[in-house]
């Protein structure tokens, strides 16, 4: 199992609200394939795969505060 | 303000007056060659009125209906950018970078700060000492807002950017709450009971951002 987190996005970034999540469980998504969105005040920020699998497991929810770190999708 | 990015190549492309709309599918066909071929790219110029929805837009951000609004000839359309309602509109220079943060050290901060200089050097050279507030998004000058700051990011590739009000009808922002703030917007134009030339505003901010993002010119 692989789990991708919410990368970093820089010093002073820490969170921000999911706003759109575009993978569903079971697909099979490629590495840098874009699975959610990210808002902030500033920036909508679509948080690319870091790698390649088939989704077990959605983390997250639309509408959901997340921090930098946290765990967005599991892979099989 | 030093920012030691790597030198990037960019070409910088001037798209006059043009529809939002029109150049919304400019960024995104220039964002396409970012993705694509790592290329780098500036899109400036200025939008006739509209008034765009940012991903945390609340509905109560708009002041007036939506008739009201086709009345005065201003567009309103949903966007795919960070922050709240926003207007453009004639006066108002709109920059749009399309550029691959991975080059940049994928840093989403360091980058809005560095946007956020751009307008800050470029109202300094008029004599205007404009700020950032702590916790307000956008450029400053006291408690006036003078530009506002929303961006995407696709696939690590900027778009969307900075609207600097350097002659806006700044009447138009009594339709919204900018940025959902209780804010009194102001242009460049209003600060020095002057009229600019948006080409030398524009020569002007090309020069702070080849400083400021370090690009080289193609």
């Amino acid at each position: 199992m692989k789990n991708i987190v919410l990368p970093d996005l820089g010093e002073g970034i820490e969170n921000g609200i999911i706003s759109a999540i575009y993978v569903q469980e079971g697909d099979w998504i490629k590495d840098g394939d874009d699975i959610v969105e990210l808002v902030t005040d500033k920036a909508a920020f679509n948080v690319p795969s870091t790698c390649s699998g088939k989704i077990k497991k959605i983390n997250v929810r639309q509408g959901q505060e997340i921090f930098i770190g946290e765990i967005l999708l599991i892979l099989e | 303000m030093e920012y030691q990015n790597h030198q990037i190549k960019c070409c910088i492309k001037d798209f006059g007056m043009m529809s939002y709309e029109e150049a919304y599918q400019l960024q995104k066909r220039h964002m396409e060659e970012a993705v694509s071929y790592q290329k780098n790219f500036v899109l400036l110029g200025e939008h006739p009125p509209i008034l765009t929805l940012g991903r945390l837009t609340k509905k109560e951000h708009l002041l007036v209906s939506r008739d009201l609004l086709q009345q005065k000839g201003v567009a309103i359309k949903d966007v795919d950018r960070g922050g709240d309602i926003t207007l453009h509109a004639p006066g108002q220079l709109v920059v749009y970078p399309i550029f691959c943060l991975e080059q940049l050290g994928k840093d989403l901060k360091k980058y809005l700060i560095q946007l956020e200089q751009v307008a800050i050097d470029l109202l300094n050279d008029f004599g205007i000492v404009a700020n950032r507030l702590e916790g307000k998004t956008g450029v400053w000058v006291k408690e006036k807002k003078i530009a506002s700051v929303g961006i995407g990011v696709k696939k690590w590739v900027t778009f969307h950017g900075i609207g600097i009000n350097i002659q806006t009808d700044l009447d138009l922002f009594s339709f919204i709450k900018p940025c959902g703030l209780d804010v009194v917007m102001t242009s460049l134009a209003e600060l020095k009971k002057d009229v600019f030339s948006m080409e030398e505003v524009k020569s002007k901010v090309i020069t702070h951002l080849v400083r400021i993002f370090n690009l080289e010119l193609k």
